[in-house]
């Protein structure tokens, strides 16, 4: 574990795993830092955000030292599934770059077990990372100007899924029914660090 | 509501503590400001309040009001009498409050007694310009409701402020300093920056000398915070604001103290800057 200094209100601290982002995000979830405002995850980082006056970088890296996070235990089971049609746009190019058919693109996507790393971009999307990897693309060279919500689409080693209509860079291969942004529900975000995720190919969108 | 000049939002203290599910914290960009309108109106901090960009704003009650105009310094009028800004100023139903052009700076804050009763969401009554979320942004002639009055009174007249913007910005190096050349670490610090005109709530990006990476590997996103200088690789580093993203994907070389970032919010385009930085040892 190494910290860096984000000035006077956070603490950027370098992790090795994926596993170890998460395994220290829930454990001050469930016990914070006196003065913690935020926490933001992301695949080698926790980023520790503070009030300068209720906190300093010190007494929160002191905090964190004397913590040993259990691992997460992860029940089997507690896969969310996404229905999606694989009918995206960018599926045939997607495949070219990976030198394999489009229905094998769509077995390496949906044959694996995908986990949430992180959110960002926009409020909802969520950063995914699968457990056998294989689909790693660069992005768009011209990003969309619009992307439809439902989206599922790839980025080099992660998946996504556009909570909601905006401009976009990454590979589209598929779109989903499911809303993995709602304000109106509770917590309006399906996909949160931590969620694990299994792609399921239907036919319709219905 | 009658004219909303360039930009006119809500604004409270935002919504932090949602990072994980992509919402940034948002919230007024001179929060000192935003909160003295509060405070000169007898309302909790946090309560929501107006914040105008350079001015041109206009305003009229259809009950009498209690409110004050602080942050950037601008002309203002209730019908013919011209009033000063962070001063309590009463407001009749049918009269119209007018904000002039700021003189300098570009933050001005509205601060109405009762607070500005648009319905929150997830918890904040700001507006986030990139995240797209909460009150739309106001246009000419909206009606806003004011909610019910606080029990506490406004117990001074007037408030006396240093204003300011911009000049000297203190920054805590990192946390990626380490991937630049120490010659552009150097030149963050001795060298004038300048505001460029691509500059709004999410962030000012700044005009300088071009800042050398020292490491050209690819940064995993990471999490941004307000203040952080976030360098792309043209070498200008963004100054992040109030709507930043909550992740990004170029290294952050130094951050500005939070205690510095309401007046590096009122930088106008040629505003000239500097960096001096705030020797601190290492964490680890």
């Amino acid at each position: 574990m190494k910290f860096l200094r984000c000035g006077d209100v956070g603490v950027l601290v370098e992790l090795p795993t994926l596993d170890s982002v998460l395994s220290l995000h829930a454990d001050l979830e469930a016990r914070p830092v006196p003065g913690m405002t935020d926490l933001v995850p992301a695949l080698e980082t926790l980023l520790v955000k503070f009030d300068p006056g209720a906190a300093t970088p010190e007494q929160v890296c002191q905090d964190i030292k004397t913590r040993s996070p259990q691992r997460l235990q992860r029940q089997a089971g507690e896969v969310l599934t996404v229905p999606v049609r694989y009918d995206g746009e960018d599926l045939a190019e997607v495949s070219s770059l990976l030198g394999i058919s489009a229905s094998e693109t769509v077995r390496r996507h949906t044959g694996q077990v995908w986990t949430v790393a992180f959110a960002g971009f926009s409020p909802g999307f969520g950063y995914l990372v699968g457990d056998s990897g294989g689909l790693e693309v660069s992005r768009r060279a011209n990003p969309r100007t619009r992307v439809p919500a439902g989206a599922v689409a790839l980025a080099g080693e992660f998946t996504g899924v556009y909570p909601r209509e905006s401009p976009g860079g990454w590979q589209i291969v598929g779109h989903t029914s499911l809303k993995v942004w709602d304000l109106d529900r509770d917590p309006p975000a399906l996909l949160t660090p931590g969620s694990r995720v299994r792609f399921e190919s239907v036919d319709s969108c219905a | 509501m009658l004219h909303a000049g360039p930009l006119a939002t809500v604004q409270d203290l935002g919504r932090p503590g949602l990072a994980k599910i992509g919402v940034g914290a948002s919230g007024a960009a001179d929060r000192g400001a935003f909160t003295l309108a509060n405070r000169l109106v007898g309302n909790p901090e946090d309560a929501a309040g107006i914040e105008v960009t350079v001015g041109g704003f206009s305003a009229s009650p259809t009950e009498d009001l209690v409110m004050a105009v602080t942050g950037a310094p601008v002309p203002v009028w209730v019908d013919e009498r011209r009033e000063g800004c962070n001063a309590v100023l009463r407001v009749r139903a049918g009269q119209t409050i007018r904000l002039g052009v700021a003189s300098s700076g570009v933050r001005s804050y509205l601060g109405v007694r009762g607070g500005i009763a648009v319905p929150a969401v997830l918890g904040s009554r700001s507006t986030d310009m990139m995240a797209h979320l909460g009150p739309a942004v106001l246009e000419d002639g909206v009606r806003l409701p004011v909610g019910a009055a606080p029990t506490t009174c406004p117990t001074v007249d007037q408030a006396v402020t240093r204003g300011a913007t911009g000049g000297r910005l203190r920054v805590i190096m990192g946390p990626r300093d380490d991937w630049f050349t120490a010659e552009s670490r150097r030149a963050l610090v001795t060298e004038p920056w300048t505001a460029t005109a691509v500059g709004d709530r999410i962030g000012i990006r700044l005009d300088g000398p071009v800042l050398q990476r020292a490491v050209s590997r690819e940064l995993s996103s990471e999490g941004l915070v307000r203040g952080a200088l976030q360098v792309p690789p043209r070498g200008h580093p963004t100054l992040m604001l109030s709507d930043h993203p909550v992740t990004g994907g170029y290294p952050v070389i130094a951050v500005v103290v939070d205690a510095d970032i309401d007046r590096a919010a009122n930088m106008r385009p040629g505003d000239t800057l500097f960096f001096e930085e705030t020797r601190k040892q290492d964490l680890t």
